[in-house]
């Protein structure tokens, strides 16, 4: 069964540590990602440019409206995803915790609609 | 011949392992709902199977794959019914094992940290205790479709986020354990706080809780903090005759009529109290099961080991700190030491506003200001009290002694 990991944090907390912290951290991701896909269990994971590179876009009455930014203001935001394989939400939530953002900021985990099978 | 008292022994480990066979909640309760229905058809006349469990557990297996196959979408469920059918899921065993685990499993899938507490207690007594969705809702003060809707939005993440049926692994097992404990004592104290309404319903809850925790007790007999709940609900439930009177009003552990309480319950609560001290010493459940024994101890009030008891509140702060904690110690410190040092301890609490709207703080701070003579003070905290609870029972007995101090101004 897949999950979507969605990994929410605070990208000001994420502005105010040292390059080297950063390093870190990228490290830490790196480990993570590799080991996931080692037990067989990753399928995608990317990480989010900032919310201030983001555009909100609705259709209304057939006309494109565009608006600057997210929905709506939160205090974490999301900054990234992984997509795994795991065989129930125990696995899933064991994964989760993995990932290094779970400290510093939280992580939802959401199963992935299946694709009904055709007629 | 009882067939209802069969089916009431037998539905929760029935529907256990149907859970597991049937691969659904839903399913497994429509089955043996069917499987019931044919048993009262035919166990009057040919009598009650030697094992009416595996019996109702075949019959009701039988019943859940040809409902699936009433069902509409059957082209998309063929695998499904192929793999349901498949003689290798184990026909019930005769043996008690199986039956075990899969209570286990229902345990602890009901109690599952994803699911939001309020659903872990309805799926736990819907699925566990066998209450009516009517039953619950009355007991919660909800409506019947809200506690519907709760139960089905439950089983439905069950279903689409994949909540397992199963035992956590030993390297969970406590944290989960907790989580199991945490809703039984939620179902009890629901039951014993005289918040709720319907006094039948109550006492109903008490007995289901005490159920689970016999039944969590059978299966977990080596776990400290399982006996430590059993016996603190079988000490707190030994005085459920005489912490109400012939109105309906509170009476204080001091006024209690002690001939009253059930002394073999209260034997078998110590019992298990001294147990879980020994298996858990340091236990939430344990200290507290400790602290009600030494209260069933006590033939009068003035006999009561409050300095022990007191001792035992500092512990549990000390290991399982909360506000409702520390107003139990204040109290103890005050009925062990001395007035004053318990009444300042409650006043630290007031200070720290962590118990800004719960009643019983003022309610505490008026009853020591009451022993110790300070009566226009022990009004008024008696005044704050009852501005902060709407209890018909609670509210007469801060009422009673509001008048009661104030007569004697």
């Amino acid at each position: 069964m897949k999950y979507l990991l969605l990994i929410y944090e605070s990208e000001k907390a994420w502005e105010n540590i040292t390059e080297a912290e950063q390093g870190q951290i990228y490290q830490e991701y790196m480990d993570y990602t590799n080991g996931i896909k080692k037990k067989g269990n990753y399928i995608a994971g990317e990480a989010l440019q900032p919310i201030s590179t983001a555009t909100t876009v609705r259709v209304k009455n057939g006309k494109t409206l565009t608006t600057d930014g997210p929905f709506a203001e939160t205090r974490e935001q999301l900054g990234g995803f992984y997509m795994v394989e795991a065989k129930d939400l125990d696995e899933a939530i064991k994964l989760a915790t993995g990932i290094p953002a779970v400290r510093s900021g939280s992580i939802e985990v959401r199963p992935i609609m299946p694709t009904p099978p055709p007629e | 011949m009882d067939i209802a008292a069969v089916f009431r022994d037998e539905r929760a480990r029935a529907l256990a392992t149907l859970i597991r066979l049937l691969g659904d909640f839903d399913r497994a309760e429509d089955a043996l709902q069917d499987a019931f229905a044919a048993a009262l058809q035919q166990w009057p006349r040919e009598g009650v199977p030697d094992n009416p469990r595996a019996w109702l557990v075949s019959t009701a297996r039988h019943k859940g794959i040809d409902r699936l196959r009433r069902d509409a979408g059957l082209a998309a469920r063929a695998g499904e019914i192929a793999y349901l059918a498949e003689p290798a899921a184990p026909p019930p065993d005769l043996a008690d094992e199986p039956f075990t685990d899969d209570l286990m499993r229902l345990m602890f899938t009901c109690c599952h940290p994803a699911l939001a507490l309020e659903a872990q207690v309805a799926l736990t007594l819907k699925t566990l205790c066998g209450l009516t969705v009517e039953q619950i809702a009355r007991a919660f003060l909800v409506s019947p479709a809200t506690m519907a809707q709760r139960l089905v939005r439950a089983k439905a993440k069950i279903r689409a986020a994949r909540i397992p049926y199963e035992v956590p692994g030993s390297d969970r097992l406590a944290e989960r354990l907790d989580g199991v404990l945490r809703v039984v004592y939620l179902v009890f104290t629901e039951g014993y706080a005289a918040t709720l309404g319907d006094a039948l319903v109550r006492r109903e809850l008490c007995g289901e809780a005490i159920r689970l925790g016999r039944l969590l007790r059978a299966l977990l007999p080596a776990s400290g903090e399982v006996a430590g709940l059993l016996g603190l609900m079988l000490l707190h439930d030994s005085r459920r005759n005489a912490r109400v009177d012939t109105r309906g009003d509170v009476v204080v552990l001091e006024d209690q009529d002690r001939s009253l309480w059930d002394r073999a319950q209260i034997g078998e609560g110590q019992a298990l109290a001294e147990e879980a001290l020994r298996r858990a010493g340091g236990g939430f459940y344990a200290l507290q099961a400790a602290i009600a024994a030494l209260h069933g101890q006590a033939a009068r009030p003035g006999d009561t080991d409050w300095p022990q008891i007191a001792a035992l509140y500092t512990l549990l702060m000390r290991l399982h700190p909360s506000p409702v904690v520390a107003l139990n110690h204040a109290a103890a410190v005050a009925m062990g030491e001395r007035l004053d040092r318990g009444l300042r301890l409650i006043e630290q609490l007031e200070a720290g506003g962590e118990l800004g709207s719960y009643h019983l703080l003022p309610a505490a701070k008026a009853d020591i200001l009451r022993r110790m003579g300070r009566r226009e003070e022990a009004a008024l905290a008696y005044e704050s009290a009852l501005r902060l609870t709407t209890q018909p029972a609670e509210r007469r007995y801060l009422e009673r002694r509001r008048r009661e101090v104030m007569e004697q101004l």
